[in-house]
């Protein structure tokens, strides 16, 4: 199938960097959205472990997913300096917003921009900052709108 | 001729809409037939002026801000190109009090330079550390940054120059220089910013640790959490392989764990390995990544390493107090009214920078707790703020320092709820290795609920839980997570009488 061709292609492209492993599996989840189970196995004999290994490391990191998130991924931080400015309201808001919604909302602790929180970050591309409840809203809206 | 406009393009800019003003103002400047060059700068460190535009002007750069999309054009009508007067204008950069107080060494070119060309960088004397130490030998380069009196910035404060004797000394074909970018801690952006405003000073600095221990492969190891610090290192390295000449570099991504800025579970994590922390010995420095010698150190050690070989260790160390020498950028963050950026020399009070520089909260309420050091940093009270910032001073209490990180909360914190998420964050990143951090994490979320819940005899359980922790468990994430714990329920023990919001 077409996504083990692309999971063979950036083993190969990758297998014999030292230490392999995440660069990898950071390829295969920005290229297919997440890390099929099928990309076990291969990744598995290139580099010489077990599955047991390969499926260990994927699930160790927060980072990895398995399954394909929604539409869009939605990182709200949940961390101290944050907290500090309504993060946590903020985190709560957004779980009633998005609950049945096909975006996907993730915890995410610190971003790097905590004097200008709360934050949250969109695709890993879009940064907000100073996000209220409302402008929370405004900003999910746009993301539904855009089909 | 053109003008030279600054508009960052820094992370946090850009999260306060940087690209729609750097668009507004390109359009702008072609509709009314002004030309400029327009460069994108990392953040001077101001970030409630973000974002900051600078014009380039025969009186120096004169900024303004924050500035948004709708301001540029009432901004062009006030002749902003030439640096005319307009409601958001602030001035001469160089001459705004809260950048004039601080003493920038490591981010001196921070939001300064152009991230991407290493021309601008090697203008405003970057390169010099790297060319003296090409002059030297690897036991002189050591010693200068011995001399220095330079610690680690990363957290622990261990001296520099002491762990790249020891990688020095250690023989072997192949050795390492690792440089740790996982800058996990809340409250803390120094890093980033360094990497996205002024990335050649980083590579610089780990080239010459390459010289000093022998060393011609180096690793960035940076989270996942910083996709824009990522995209300024590549483009930096692609820019200086022929400067770097046989030392080579490469950009490493994490993957979302917290532990893995511990050094040992890093170079696990880089060897491709779940981020478990290892046992010590072997030190990283004798028996590091792939079992080689390795010099790991954090983004502002390598940063600070440059200067020190340019203008000599005795600058260094002549700057500072006590055991604590040079500079440490601190990071405000939180509830504060004017957050950012302060890299001052070490001993300024707490207050001072809180207030000082600070300026108190954002929400204008009086703060009550401030968190320093990051998530294992103890929360200090309004009795605690003259404190000196020095790692001596804070050890003294209790506390440290960490990597800077300067979090501040108003008086409408609840410290009990402080506390619970201190548990939670180690449950959520414990690596698993030990159980008093594995299982006593997620057990003191309990305990701490059901003394929210009005149980306060369990406070007792708590102290022990955390005693627990702190003697059993293999490294800081377990030991000191007690920390901000403790120090929420001995400074704040009116929240932990069980009036659970
Ligand atoms: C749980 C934990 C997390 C850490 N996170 C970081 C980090 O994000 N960045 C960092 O430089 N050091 C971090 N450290 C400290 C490193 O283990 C190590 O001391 C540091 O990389 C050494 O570099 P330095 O001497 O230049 O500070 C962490 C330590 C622990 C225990
Ligand atoms: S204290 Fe926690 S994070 Fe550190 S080694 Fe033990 S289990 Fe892992
Ligand atoms: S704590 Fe939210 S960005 Fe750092």
């Amino acid at each position: 199938m077409e996504n083990l061709g692309t999971v063979l292609r950036i083993i190969a492209a990758k297998q014999t960097l030292p230490g392999a492993l995440l660069p990898i599996l950071h390829e295969i989840q920005e290229a297919l959205g997440c890390i099929p189970s099928e990309s076990v196995p291969p990744i598995a004999k290139a580099l010489n472990l077990s599955r047991a290994e390969v499926h260990g490391v994927i699930t160790y990191y927060h980072h990895f997913r398995q399954t394909p998130p929604g539409r869009h991924v939605v990182r709200v931080c949940c961390a101290e300096a944050c907290q500090a400015v309504g993060g946590e309201a903020l985190a709560e808001h957004a779980r009633a917003r998005l609950e049945g919604s096909d975006l996907t909302l993730e915890p995410v602790y610190c971003l790097g921009l905590c004097a200008i929180g709360p934050v949250l970050q969109i695709d890993e591309t879009t940064l907000h900052a100073r996000v209220t409840p409302e402008k929370f809203d405004t900003l999910m809206h746009a993301l539904e709108e855009d089909q | 001729m053109s003008v030279t406009v600054y508009v960052p393009g820094d992370a946090a800019a850009l999260a306060l809409g940087a690209d729609s003003v750097a668009d507004a103002i390109v359009t702008e400047a072609a509709r009314c037939g002004i030309n400029i060059r327009l460069v994108r700068n990392g953040s001077r460190g101001m970030l409630w002026l973000e974002p900051l535009v600078e014009v380039s002007t025969p009186r120096g750069r004169i900024a303004y801000g924050p500035v948004a999309a709708p301001d540029v054009s009432s901004l062009f009508a006030a002749g902003c190109m030439s640096g005319g007067a307009h409601p958001l204008g602030l001035g001469i950069t160089d001459e705004l009090p809260w950048l004039k107080r601080q003493q920038r060494l490591a981010c001196r070119r921070i939001g300064v330079v152009d991230p991407h060309s290493l021309d601008d960088y090697l203008a405003q004397d970057g390169g010099e550390g790297l060319r003296c130490a090409r002059a030297m030998a690897p036991v002189e380069i050591v010693r200068a940054v011995a001399d220095s009196g330079l610690r680690g910035r990363g957290g622990a404060a261990f001296p520099t120059g002491i762990k790249w004797q020891t990688v020095l000394d250690t023989p072997a074909t192949q050795k390492y220089v690792v440089c740790n970018a996982d800058e996990g801690d809340s409250g803390t952006f120094s890093d980033r910013l360094l990497m996205e405003g002024d990335p050649f000073q980083l590579l610089e600095g780990m080239a010459i640790a390459g010289l000093a221990v022998e060393a011609t492969m180096g690793y960035i190891y940076i989270r996942s959490e910083y996709p824009h610090a990522i995209a300024a290192l590549n483009a930096a390295l692609d820019g200086a392989r022929n400067w770097l000449g046989d030392f080579e570099i490469e950009v490493r991504k994490g993957a979302g764990s917290y532990v893995c800025g511990e050094e040992t579970a890093l170079l696990e994590s880089l060897e491709g390995r779940r981020g478990i922390v290892r046992a010590k010995p072997p030190l990283p420095a004798i028996s590091g990544l792939f079992d080689q010698p390795t010099v790991i150190n954090n983004v502002m050690t390598f940063g600070s390493v440059p200067d020190i070989l340019a203008r000599g260790a005795s600058h260094y160390h002549e700057i500072g107090c006590g055991r604590s020498r040079g500079t440490l950028p601190f990071q405000l963050a939180g509830n504060i009214k004017y957050g950012g950026l302060v890299e001052v020399p070490f001993g300024l009070t707490l207050r001072e920078l809180l207030y000082d520089f600070g300026g108190g909260s954002h929400s204008g309420r009086p703060l009550r707790a401030v968190q320093v050091g990051g998530p294992l940093g103890a929360y200090l009270p309004e009795t605690q703020f003259d404190t000196v910032l020095d790692y001596e001073a804070f050890a003294a209490i209790g506390a440290g320092l960490g990597h800077g990180g300067i979090v501040a909360f108003d008086d409408t914190v609840d410290m009990a709820r402080q506390a619970r998420y201190a548990m939670k964050f180690c449950a959520i990143e414990s690596c698993g290795k030990c159980t008093p951090c594995r299982i006593g994490s997620t057990r003191g979320v309990e305990v701490i609920d059901r003394i929210r819940d009005g149980q306060a005899e369990q406070v007792e359980l708590l102290r022990d839980l955390c005693d627990t922790m702190t003697h059993g468990s293999l490294c800081a994430m377990g030991s000191m997570t007690s920390i901000p714990v403790l120090s929420a329920l001995d400074h704040f023990s009116e929240d932990f009488r069980g009036m659970r919001a």
